[in-house]
């Protein structure tokens, strides 16, 4: 049988390094599994992204820390000692044996499947400040937490509005929180987590918004702190470090209450972070694991998401931004309409999302690549799950019939000159061509079946994008 | 339509495939007055018609000329943005590879589609994202790039302001033939009669084809590209070279793809995922030696498409003799710049059974008369 050159088959290579066990997130799930398979006498790599660099933090990667970090996240040695301070199990794992990189982000899994057969066999892609590795695995535990649901208001894009999951990092890992009186927006396990971190931490409490008119956890009523029940954020106000107060209104009521906070901490839930295996389509099994939050925090129920999604859109003006990223407004959203920076031509004002949907159910890459919602360095993680609410809403189905915007490797942003193979395969660069390599595409149709046909196949070697 | 509109009893032209082509084909077809529906087995564009590169540059076409003609006309004829962007830049930092874009220039040049060299101080002039590393390139003046998912779109849109219909979610299951006719085609939703049929099911077409003894040669691959956060704008974004095609984006952000494909076996569903592998890191690799000046801008995803080819990798544009009411069309990974004329050509076919604006012959499904059965073996081609 003949061999196409051009073909990927032998040209990936085999992963730079190889553990039995490969362990993401050095949290206390993480932590545990790592020194537990130490303890079993496997070799182990335990990865953490943090300390994420402060310029990542400044895009909400991987969290939605909501520009509400002090200045030393800027010192990657202190929040480094930080870490280590904040999760002394990590000392443990090192002693245990297990290989510990922190600053290291875990930043795609490969794995081979019906539509891709080419890997010699599974791997993870990590990267730290300097360079990439490929890492192969025995088995692979995913201990990546949980990451931000986020859901817009007028000024959910200013600094002060963040998620729960960055709250308690910038708080628990860092040490790093710039706030001091919050606005809690949700009422359930998490709202109650959050509020319990904050008193604890001496944080002042402005208040509990929740848009049901009970909390959905009674505790919460306990707290001592002011309830706004029946409640939905209409916007904040904003000074110039961001978010100074948020206006609160009850439905079919014009009245406003006014609730002074720095920051608004949306705690309605959290999403399991499992875009590692999103992006690969891959499942958990025999030998990949999830533990801790990313296996036990389930998203939020459809109906309380759809309900906080009517309530807070009610209030929303047309030019609430949706993406942060891409500056995609509502109206620009809600309109299909394409990015600032084309015309829009008098037609686009006929199409809109229910025009498009009247064609049949939209999927959310489709509404992402129109709209650019999404398409930006954050990858997404902000504005997934509004867009999926609004696809919901207009269509007039539960939301969990709406699929997720896909999940693209690599699921963190990664510079290319270190995403960069710098030693690849001599397979790959020899076998490499612009396209399908295949000669007799590039032929001029003039000489095709004419004697120049091979005098330009002799002369420019057949192929004319090399 | 919606998943539960009806789909009609009968159309004077279907269209299976609302990919590029087939939609392109129905806006000309709409254009001529004629009543066409378009099915498609989930949403316009969904392969590879809107995971390209969105390169329109492919002058080897016969069909290139009408493209070039049509192109700076589309936004306002389709009345939808495209992005469209004319003109290209070839550029490379290996001396051998150069000497052969400057030969590829000169043969432009001699067929009518001028290129002017760029020695290294202009290359670098022309595309600031590069450095001294740049030898020189060529300046292609003709040709450009558009954002496939929203020209894809605006031919959607477009045919449906002509009066055109799109069922989404409705796959073609069979052809159902008569008198040596295709009369009409079978549906989940329902049966469609039809006069005409065009088949531009991409991948799909063969398996649709099969069952009226016509062979219809193609075989897929998957192809791979990334995309970073967004650079500042270059005046030219339609900028290959060092292994790569792509372009960068009105955005800013850099979309290049390039190297090794792998062949994959097709469900009459289409793929079963679209998973893009470690290829990233060897595309990065290029991007950063392209660009230096952005080698620390972030990769933000990497996607891939998956592309059918015939066995020459040329199109197939084809009325067939049997059953006579019916054409096929397939580009062969070269569709998306040539869409404008490739409509065109295909609304000829159906309406005049000749193309009245170039010579496409040498596109038919009689050169794969002789074709071995086992070609995909031959090649190395095989899933």
């Amino acid at each position: 049988m003949a061999v196409d050159v051009h073909a990927i088959d032998g040209k990936l290579a085999a992963p730079d390094e190889r553990f039995d066990v490969v362990v993401v997130g050095a949290g206390d799930a993480g932590t545990a599994a790592a020194i537990a398979a130490a303890g079993e006498g496997a070799t182990v790599l335990l990865v953490d992204e943090n300390p994420v660099l402060g310029e990542l933090m400044g895009s909400d990667v991987p969290l939605f820390y909501g520009g509400r970090m002090t200045a030393a996240v800027q010192q990657p040695g202190r929040m480094l000692e930080q870490i280590f301070a904040s999760n002394p199990a990590l000392e443990a794992a090192m002693e245990a044996g297990v290989d510990v990189r922190l600053g290291t982000c875990a930043w795609g899994l490969y794995a081979n499947g019906p539509a891709m057969r080419a890997l010699p066999e599974p791997m993870l892609g990590i990267a730290d400040a300097e360079r990439a590795t490929m890492i192969g695995f025995g088995r692979l535990v995913l201990a990546t937490g949980a990451r931000d649901l986020v859901l817009g208001f007028a000024g959910w894009d200013r600094p002060g509005v963040m998620g729960a999951q960055g709250f308690a990092a910038l708080l628990t890992r860092y040490d790093a929180f710039a706030g001091r009186r919050v606005l809690i927006v949700g009422s359930g396990a998490l709202a109650l987590e959050t509020a319990r971190l904050a008193l604890s931490r001496g944080i002042a409490m402005a208040g509990i918004v929740e848009v049901a008119d009970a909390v959905q956890w009674s505790a919460l009523g306990e707290l001592g702190v002011p309830l706004f029940l029946g409640h939905a954020i209409v916007s904040v106000e904003v000074g110039i470090e961001g978010v100074n107060g948020a206006t609160l209104a009850t439905p079919g009521s014009p009245a406003r209450i006014a609730v002074a906070c720095d920051t608004v901490i949306l705690a309605i839930g959290a999403i399991p972070a499992t875009e590692l295996l999103d992006a690969a389509g891959v499942r958990p099994g025999e030998t990949i694991a999830l533990v801790g939050d990313c296996a036990s925090v389930s998203r939020p129920d459809s109906a309380i998401l759809q309900a906080w999604c009517a309530a807070l859109g009610r209030h929303a003006p047309p030019e609430t931004i949706v993406c942060q990223c891409e500056a995609v407004t509502r109206a620009d959203l809600i309109g299909v309409q394409p990015p600032r920076y084309l015309d829009r031509p008098e037609r686009m004002a006929e199409r809109s999302l229910s025009t498009l949907l009247a064609d049949g159910p939209a999927h959310p890459d489709q509404i992402k690549r129109l709209t650019r919602a999404g398409m930006g360095p954050c990858q997404g993680r902000r504005c997934r799950e509004q867009v999926a609410c609004l696809l919901a809403e207009k269509q007039g189905i539960p939301l969990d019939r709406v699929p997720i915007a896909s999940f693209r490797t690599p699921v963190r942003p990664v510079p290319l000159g270190i995403l960069a193979d710098w030693h690849e395969s001599a397979a790959m660069t020899a076998g490499w061509d612009v396209w399908f390599g295949i000669p007799t595409q590039w032929t001029p149709y003039a000489i095709i079946g004419t004697p120049e046909e091979a005098e330009q196949v002799s002369g420019l070697g057949g192929n004319m994008h090399v | 339509m919606s998943e539960a509109a009806t789909l009609p009893k009968g159309a004077s032209v279907v269209v299976i495939g609302a990919g590029v082509t087939g939609l392109s084909a129905a806006w000309w077809l709409a254009r001529s007055g004629i009543d066409v529906v378009v099915l498609d087995k989930f949403i316009v564009g969904w392969e590879a018609s809107g995971r390209n590169g969105g390169g329109a540059s492919h002058y080897q076409s016969p069909l290139f000329a009408e493209e070039q003609r049509m192109w700076p006309q589309m936004d306002e004829l389709l009345g939808y943005p495209t992005e469209y962007r004319r003109e290209r830049i070839i550029i490379q930092r290996d001396p051998a590879l150069l000497g052969h874009y400057r030969a590829v220039g000169r043969m432009c040049t001699a067929m009518g589609y001028p290129v002017d060299d760029l020695d290294g101080r202009q290359a670098q002039a022309a595309v600031p994202l590069t450095d001294e590393t740049c030898l020189g390139g060529i300046h292609l003046r003709f040709g450009g790039h558009a954002n496939p998912q929203r020209t894809v779109q605006a031919y959607a849109w477009a045919l449906q302001d002509l009066g055109g219909r799109i069922f989404q979610h409705c796959p073609a299951l069979s052809i159902e033939t008569a008198g040596g006719r295709a009369v009409a085609v079978e549906t989940p939703r329902g049966r469609i009669a039809c006069d005409a049929l065009v088949v531009a099911a991409g991948p799909q077409s063969g398996m649709l084809l099969a069952p009226l003894g016509v062979d219809f040669p193609v075989t897929s691959a998957r192809a791979e590209m990334i995309v970073t956060e967004p650079a500042p704008l270059m005046a030219i974004g339609g900028v290959d070279g060092n292994g790569l095609y792509g372009r960068q984006t009105l955005r800013g952000n850099l979309a290049f793809g390039g190297g090794p494909h792998e062949w994959i076996a097709m469900a009459p569903t289409g793929p079963a995922a679209r998973p893009a592998s470690p290829l990233a890191r060897n595309l990065a690799r290029r991007v950063a030696e392209m660009f230096p000046r952005a080698a620390h801008l972030s990769v933000i995803r990497s996607w891939a498409g998956i592309v059918e080819n015939t066995p020459d990798g040329r199109p197939i544009l084809d009325r067939l003799r049997d059953p006579a009411n019916v054409t096929v069309a397939t580009m062969s990974g070269v569709g998306f710049g040539l869409s404008p004329a490739s409509g065109h050509a295909i609304r000829d076919l159906v309406v005049d059974g000749a193309c009245s604006f170039a010579d496409i012959a040498k596109l038919g499904l009689a050169r794969f008369a002789d074709l071995e059965p086992d070609w995909r073996e031959r090649r190395g081609w095989a899933a």
